[in-house]
């Protein structure tokens, strides 16, 4: 188990390594910020002496090495819009997104685990056809179109919701939908596949000869098992979402780390963007690693057979 | 049994012909595909179709210019009549430009997108998954951990980074949607050549003495052949969107060529007084990609129904490539 935890840990660094390479290798890329930060009639020989002075005339190697040990020490760099440390910027805004994100898994979870289990359950019938085609329906739809449409048809047509902002349980409602529903078109079908699996196995027989109750059989004994892939797949794809939602987060206004990494990019702001892709590469990885671990613990053949 | 190989069953009963080409002619093998349609297939078919025709002939058939501006035709409604009589079926937008003219073009970026971005995306990926599958070792362990790596990073966010880097153009759309969309044909690929590896005919060809090359495109290649098409279309649908969303956000293809993305972001000002401008290509892309999903899913219970069992895909995401070769032996 030691061997196993160690090399989980070993490729989650070796990903977070070269992410943080490519970050930099991007930001390089981006042009000279210099002179983003200076006015335009700066002379040449200014320009020069603040290039030395910020260090940016070093090889890249050396850069590399001092961006990196930036990162270990949690210093990401100076934002320019902000005239602030870009992570004490995004942490600011990390709040706003875990609330969205933690509204949005509540929403999925609402509409997919009853659609799927239903779904499954009545196989073939009227309710399995419906459920079906609004989870097509859901995962084609982009998600900033149906915020449009959500947009029109409660705040234009209907003056029910605010458009855009953050506040109060009112503002959280159309862009938790917006991503729920997506969601929860993937999870409902993934569900059902997945409860189809297990229906079945002779376990069911079994829970059914005992005399149990349907309900305890479904929800206990089928929905308990047909979950555990479900839940690997949308935790993965679910941990994209504390990176923010950027477009959802800027159709409504939500200002969490998706709207900032935004306008950061359209402003240039390149250390907010690096912060915001290094976070969120971050979450995934230990994420990953966490689920690859509890996978492990859960799963004895796992920690056995993989290299 | 699960639900895919039950269905599969029973669509073979009920056409037993459906899953060869036989040697009644073309017509009667077209005919065979038809049936197998259903439904879903059946509107996903047309839908495509009209999407794809629209690209092609709709500016011939609907001849007005989709850049023309018209200050006082601005925001008609569908079925609106300029002062110069004529006729806007799907109405105009915030310059005076014609809708219906704009979305027939703006099938065009979306259509070129998806089949290009998919076809880099789909050699890239099945190169890598191949090479990552057949040698294993030190070459997988790289090639998995860049998957990794593209894995961790934010999708929109990189797309929209590299975009205000390197300035919006088609070229760079198509570029940044093939660096992102590779990853999926990778691991899918590699999980499959890892079971089919276990293959008693793949022993048989290598001791022959199949070299690697032979290997890989004659024996390997061709047994993926089907998953890779299913992906692919899948592929496409999500490209689609991404393109959208990236044109949406106005970093992706040049504001003088139509896209559905850009006129939706044009529209949404406008969206409280004319709702058409940003909900008649809104529907354009949703309509679309329900189609090409549709097609997905219909490709997929006829060419790879194991595709679609949860437990499968766990195995290919969390790149284990263990799921296919588990299901295989169970």
């Amino acid at each position: 188990m030691t061997g196993y935890l160690f090399r989980s840990a070993t490729r989650g660094s070796i990903v977070l390594f070269c992410v943080s390479v490519l970050v930099f290798a991007m930001s390089s890329l981006a042009g000279d910020p210099i002179k983003l930060l200076v006015p335009a009639e700066t002379s040449p020989e200014q320009l020069e002496q603040l290039r030395n002075a910020y260090g940016l005339n070093d090889p890249a190697g050396v850069r590399l090495g001092r961006f990196v040990s930036g990162l270990v020490q949690g210093d990401l760099g100076y934002s320019f819009r902000y005239q602030q440390p870009a992570l004490s910027i995004v942490v600011e805004r990390l709040g706003a997104t875990l609330e969205l994100a933690l509204a949005a898994i509540i929403v999925t979870l609402l509409l997919a685990l009853p659609a799927g289990v239903v779904s499954a359950v009545k196989r073939g019938s009227f309710i399995d056809t419906v459920v079906m085609a609004g989870s097509v329906f859901g995962h084609s739809l982009p998600s900033f179109f149906l915020g449009l449409l959500l947009i029109y048809l409660f705040s234009v047509k209907l003056h029910l919701l605010p458009t855009s902002g953050r506040g109060t349980l009112a503002h959280i409602v159309m862009p938790s939908l917006t991503l729920g529903l997506f969601y929860a078109g993937r999870a409902a079908r993934l569900l059902r596949s997945s409860m189809l699996e297990v229906l079945h196995l002779e376990y069911m027989r079994t829970a059914r000869a005992k005399g149990l109750a349907e309900t305890i059989v479904i929800g206990r004994h089928a929905l308990r098992n047909a979950s555990l892939p479900v839940i690997t797949i949308l935790g993965l794809e679910l941990g994209g979402l504390l990176g923010g939602a950027v477009v959802t987060e800027t159709i409504f206004a939500w200002p969490g780390i998706g709207k900032l990494a935004v306008e950061a990019v359209i402003a240039r702001d390149f250390p907010i963007v690096q912060a915001v892709v290094l976070l969120t590469a971050t979450t995934f990885v230990v994420i990953n690693v966490m689920v690859d671990i509890l996978c492990g613990l859960l799963d004895p053949r796992i920690r056995l057979t993989r290299t | 049994m699960n639900e895919s190989s039950a269905t599969t069953a029973r669509r073979a009963r009920a056409c037993p012909r459906a899953s060869r080409w036989d040697g009644h002619g073309t017509l009667a093998s077209a005919l065979t595909v038809v049936r197998t349609l259903r439904p879903k297939g059946v509107f996903a078919v047309t839908t495509l179709g009209i999407v794809i025709l629209s690209a092609f002939v709709g500016n011939a058939l609907w001849q007005v210019d989709p850049s023309f501006q018209q200050l006082n035709a601005r925001l008609l409604p569908p079925l609106g009549v300029g002062y110069d009589g004529a006729y806007h079926i799907l109405g105009t937008d915030h310059l005076g430009r014609d809708l219906l003219a704009r979305t027939l073009v703006g099938a065009r970026v979306s259509l070129l997108v998806a089949l290009l971005a998919v076809g880099v995306a789909a050699i890239v990926g099945v190169g890598v998954g191949l090479v990552s599958g057949v040698f294993g070792g030190r070459v997988d362990h790289v090639f998995m951990t860049c998957v990794d790596v593209q894995l961790a990073l934010p999708f929109t966010l990189l797309a929209i980074c590299i975009a205000a880097i390197t300035g919006p153009s088609l070229v760079n759309v198509i570029l940044v949607l093939t660096a992102t969309g590779w990853v999926a044909f990778a691991r899918v690929v590699r999980s499959q050549v890892l079971s089919l590896r276990q293959m008693d005919f793949i022993a048989a060809a290598y001791g022959l003495g199949c070299g690697p090359g032979r290997l890989l495109l004659r024996y390997l290649l061709p047994n993926c052949a089907s998953t890779i098409i299913v992906i692919a279309s899948f592929a496409a649908a999500r490209m689609i969107v991404a393109e959208a969303t990236i044109s949406f956000l106005g970093v992706g293809v040049p504001s003088w060529i139509p896209s559905w993305g850009s006129m939706i972001s044009d529209g949404r000002t406008y969206l409280p007084v004319a709702w058409w401008v940003a909900i008649i290509p809104g529907s354009a892309i949703t309509l679309s990609v329900i189609a090409i999903n549709l097609l997905g899913d219909w490709l997929r219970d006829r060419l790879d129904p194991r595709l679609a069992s949860p437990s499968d895909l766990v195995g290919i995401l969390r790149g284990k490539g263990q799921g296919r070769a588990d299901a295989e032996r169970a």
